[in-house]
């Protein structure tokens, strides 16, 4: 059977969301935002949102995600997301309202009103991005850096004496009473990806249901900052990020 | 008996090369061209041998940037 005689009478198995548009992303070759957008657009879609789903944009390298994905979308500054996404839920309580952050803006800047929104169970979904570096500066250190990873900032490797410990931003948020649901997912393969639209999907409806704040972490990959090619730094991720940041759901209530 | 085969269809303009897709693949369908690069200059992925596609859309999953649309079909072993 030929290729086009497949195209023809066989059935479409996967194509890009509905939801994702033809602006080509900004993202480095590899990138794995890209998967987490692609997951948002799904999931999304899937659960009939499109027209009721609004999402916090950061600053860092997701900031563009409102050039991508066709819902209504909010910018705030540095670290804001949750506080924005707090107030556009108590207006608006029927929708989807969920932030997109980095590791910079969340864990960084943002630690404060990321906590505070969550320990005051806002109804709201924290997607964030731990890459462990600031990738859109050019690879600094970050807060979640690993022990001894080399930055452009820590050229010998975080040192634990000089910089301190990686932040577990999700260990912490799963001990408040305002969090539902906390889980830790990663991108870098087929059944990882399937596994970590289920707790994506998962999150938005518990938070759709009002039981709480949900906060979903993914564990991804920044090959220009480590400065590996994107086959590489999917092993190291696995090496070197599974074994500090543990993938898994954290709190399920 | 029938059997499944598949067919991948690359958006090679939105392609960026990463090499993702081939990895993935486990029928080794998918390479990165050697001798063409598209508009922005990045060699882009070819299925080099479309015969072997299973349809599993493993590729198209692990892409960050959508650029792979999967189709699948059965195939009765009479018209093989």
């Amino acid at each position: 059977m030929e290729k086009s005689e497949i195209i023809n009478k066989g059935t479409l198995v996967y194509q890009k969301p509905a939801l994702m548009n033809d602006t080509p992303m900004h993202y480095c070759p590899g990138c794995s935002h890209g998967v987490v957008h692609k997951l948002i657009a799904e999931v999304i879609a899937e659960m009939g949102m499109a027209d009721k789903a609004i999402g916090i944009s950061p600053v860092g390298c997701g900031v563009f995600i409102y050039h991508y994905i066709d819902i209504d979308w909010q910018e705030a500054a540095h670290g804001r997301a949750p506080a924005l996404a707090t107030a556009i839920k108590r207006l608006l309580p029927d929708r989807l309202v969920f932030t997109y952050q980095g590791d910079g803006d969340c864990a960084g800047i943002g630690t404060n009103e990321t906590i505070h929104s969550l320990n005051r169970g806002e109804n709201i979904t924290i997607i964030y991005i731990n890459n462990a570096i600031y990738g859109m500066t050019g690879g600094q250190m970050a807060p979640t850096t690993l022990l001894g990873q080399k930055t452009v900032t820590c050229p010998t490797g975080r040192d634990a004496k000089l910089n301190g410990f990686p932040l577990k931003l999700t260990e912490m948020v799963a001990q408040l009473e305002g969090t539902s649901y906390v889980t830790r997912q990663s991108v870098h393969n087929v059944a990882a990806i399937r596994k970590a639209k289920r707790a994506l999907r998962h999150a938005f409806e518990v938070s759709m249901q009002g039981k709480g704040s949900c906060f979903v972490e993914f564990v991804c990959t920044c090959s220009s900052g480590w400065k590996l090619s994107p086959e590489k730094a999917n092993q190291w991720m696995e090496e070197n990020m599974f074994p500090y940041y543990k993938i898994g759901d954290l709190k399920d209530e | 008996m029938g059997k499944i085969k598949g067919a991948v269809i690359v958006n090679t303009e939105r392609c960026k090369g990463c090499n993702l897709c081939v990895v993935a693949c486990p029928t080794g369908t998918l390479k990165l061209s050697e001798t063409e690069v598209n508009h922005k200059g990045y060699a882009f992925c070819c299925d080099v041998h479309p015969e072997n596609c299973i349809g599993c859309a493993s590729c198209a999953v692990v892409c960050p940037d959508g650029c792979i649309t999967v189709y699948k079909a059965k195939v009765d072993d009479a018209t093989e």
